[in-house]
């Protein structure tokens, strides 16, 4: 018989080697997975796992991939950890991921045709408010009503793609577009694009937001004392409070800053990848951001690296798809897999496992 | 008049059935101390094993069968992670929906469109044709029924008995539960377990009998809507029965207005089931002497046993 001992402070080794372990504790599930799907396991995980950067036939279209996919993963997900460590569940990331794109092509497309130089930093100005404001329901909901975040924020993601069906279908549908639902082309305007900024690197604005705000997150949390009250509502709710902690504002901070990142990588990806809005634009990388600032610990350099490692599994996936005919849910399948591995071995940083019967040392 | 009140109501009970199931499961699992947020994952792995078992077998009861297993060892992956592994409850929810919102995806894959056999219904149809009050209450599908005895069934457990003294005490102080010698690990595993095969069930009614159908994604945020109905219910049966009518009844109104065509917005009626949620949650959760109180007090608290 087994015994567990809480451990007085999390294990440091496991802390770093509990992700890794669950990534290769994934890759051998979901070599189980393929298996039962009938595909070769061993090529599988090559395609999703190697094929994108080193094969000489797909890797100099799939490597700038990587930071396109990457920056909205990692945006998000910074501003997801904020609140996670402080007690604060926002999970409706894609939500305010939607409003955020639509509002900043809105202001994109209200200024159409010009080409001004403002336009751009307008629109992401306008995501930035519009993910902003849509976090600010489930926040101010939470503070003066005691409403569950969870749930609203949510609940909001439906409310947000049944305006975004709205939108694409009707108020900002493209004139020019024979009816067709979608908005006008973004990405091919100047003055509303959003470029890749070093060619062949998939470098846009939105991944360098992303490098800017692992930067100012790892700084915030480590040095500032913002950080500190972020960590100390987590870890301990009730000497918060008596140290003087405001929770109120405290919510209102986290739930903010994460909504106004989220609405910010919708509107890089609506003027840069995607290119326009749609009605299926979202890909879910709200929701996988959620992965991502788990596996990355809440700590911003591990998110920049598991945001790395999901978008690989992104490409991987789509590249798994077209050449070995992997359906494309066994990647999400395979994506939540890990999450399960991750809070699992999360046990082994928290505890000491001891075997019944000898005194605790 | 262009909305019949009569059949406005047939489809108000059908609607609110597969939310009304996953909510009461939530309710019994959160009663005895758990908060497990992956009810909208269970509830589409029991649509989607539902489903291809009712195409394969062509019985609607072995796909209610197969629907509650699906969704119950999807659970059980949820209460070995928070029992057994003591993970945070939130984040192994979370995990749990989008585990399975991928996994069914992948187990549906070639399904959807395909035939499945009609289900039974249990009146006559004498009964059925009986003018206003036969299409209400004699015309359902048996498991609407049945949703209904469970939520009487999980009321009489819960109040008046025992197991459910014993249950809600490991809810509200499993240190006290444990101490008077109760298994609080595996009352807590068994009440999860439970919970999953309600919300399979409701998800195997929403694709065997509501929709005849399968698409991915296709519960829509029904197992979200069951976790706030049962905070809107104050953790109590017959009020869960109360929200899922009206969400059931918000949903099929604007089902009808969008056939009708007024004047309102469709993304507007599309979301009203999910904004009138919220603002019910709102109501319910911002009246403090109601709220708070009626919550189990050991929700969401990892339970370690330190002797």
């Amino acid at each position: 018989m087994i015994r567990l001992e809480k451990r007085p402070q999390p294990s440091r080794g496991w802390v770093i080697g509990g992700p890794v372990l669950a990534v290769v504790l994934t890759m051998a599930a979901g070599g189980l997975m393929f298996a039962a799907l009938g595909k070769d396991p061993v090529e599988a995980i090559r395609i999703i796992f190697w094929d994108p950067l080193f094969s000489q036939q797909f890797a100099s279209y799939s490597r700038p991939q990587l930071l396109v996919k990457a920056g909205p993963l990692i945006l998000i997900a910074i501003g997801l950890s904020l609140g996670f460590r402080a007690g604060i569940w926002n999970i409706g990331a894609e939500g305010q991921y939607i409003v955020g794109a639509i509002c900043g092509a809105a202001f994109g497309l209200a200024f159409w045709p010009s080409e001004s130089p403002l336009i751009f930093p307008g629109m992401v100005l306008a995501g930035l408010l519009g993910g902003f404001l849509w976090a600010m329901i489930p926040a101010l909901l939470r503070v003066y009503a005691r409403t569950n975040e969870i749930l609203v924020s949510l609940l909001l993601v439906y409310v947000a793609e049944a305006m975004l069906a709205s939108a694409a279908t009707g108020w900002l549908r493209n004139p020019e577009g024979s009816g067709f639902p979608g908005s006008r082309t973004l990405s091919r305007h100047p003055g509303t694009d959003n470029p890749e900024l070093i060619a062949g690197t998939g470098m846009h604005w939105g991944v360098l937001a992303a490098f800017v705000a692992v930067i100012a997150a790892y700084v915030v949390m480590n040095r500032h004392v913002l950080g500190y009250q972020i960590r100390l509502a987590g870890e301990a709710p009730r000497a918060a409070r008596f140290g003087g902690v405001n929770a109120g504002r405290l919510v209102i901070l986290c739930m903010g800053v994460s909504g106004a990142l989220a609405g910010a990588a919708g509107l890089f990806e609506v003027s840069g990848p995607a290119g326009r809005i749609s009605i299926d634009f979202n890909v879910g990388y709200g929701f996988t951001a959620i992965i991502v600032a788990f596996l990355g610990r809440l700590n911003p350099v591990g998110i920049l690296l598991a945001g790395l490692l999901l978008a690989l599994t992104f490409i991987g996936g789509e590249l798994a798809q077209l050449m070995m005919g992997i359906p494309a849910p066994a990647i999400q399948a395979f994506q939540g897999m890990l999450l399960f591995f991750l809070l699992a071995l999360d046990l082994l940083a928290n505890y000491r496992i001891r075997l019944k019967g000898r005194a605790p040392a | 008049m262009i909305i019949d009140p009569v059949t406005l109501i047939v489809a108000l009970i059908t609607v609110s059935t597969p939310v009304l199931l996953a909510a009461i499961g939530e309710l019994v699992v959160e009663k005895a101390g758990v908060l497990n947020l992956g009810v909208e994952g269970m509830m589409i792995m029991g649509a989607v094993c539902g489903f291809v078992t009712a195409h394969h077998t062509g019985s609607p009861l072995m796909a209610f069968v197969a629907g509650m297993g699906g969704a119950a060892a999807l659970a059980m992956l949820f209460a070995v992670l928070t029992q057994l592994l003591m993970a945070n409850q939130v984040a192994s929810g979370l995990a749990l929906t989008l585990f399975g919102l991928g996994l069914a995806a992948l187990i549906g894959v070639g399904y959807g469109g395909l035939p499945v056999p009609p289900v039974s219904r249990p009146f006559p149809e004498a009964l059925r044709d009986i003018p206003v009050a036969g299409p209400i209450l004699f015309s359902h599908s048996t498991l609407t029924y049945v949703a209904l005895i469970l939520v009487a069934a999980v009321w009489y457990v819960l109040t008046r008995t025992r197991i459910g003294l014993i249950l809600r005490a490991v809810g509200e102080n499993h240190d006290a539960a444990h101490a008077l010698g109760y298994k609080v690990v595996r009352i807590r595993i068994l009440a999860i377990l439970f919970g999953g095969a309600c919300a399979g069930l409701g998800g195997a009614f929403l694709s065997v009998v509501r929709v005849q159908n399968w698409f991915e994604g296709m519960t829509a945020g029904a197992g979200w809507i069951a976790l706030a109905l049962v905070v809107f219910a104050s953790w109590k049966p017959w009020r869960v029965l109360l929200g899922a009518w009206l969400f059931g009844g918000i949903a099929a109104l604007q089902l009808r207005l969008q056939a009708v065509e007024v004047g309102v917005p469709v993304a507007l009626l599309d979301a009203s089931p999910y904004l009138v949620t919220i603002l019910v949650l709102v109501i319910i959760s911002s009246d403090r002497s109601r709220a708070a109180l009626n919550a189990p007090a050991a929700l969401g608290r990892v339970f370690h046993a330190s002797s």
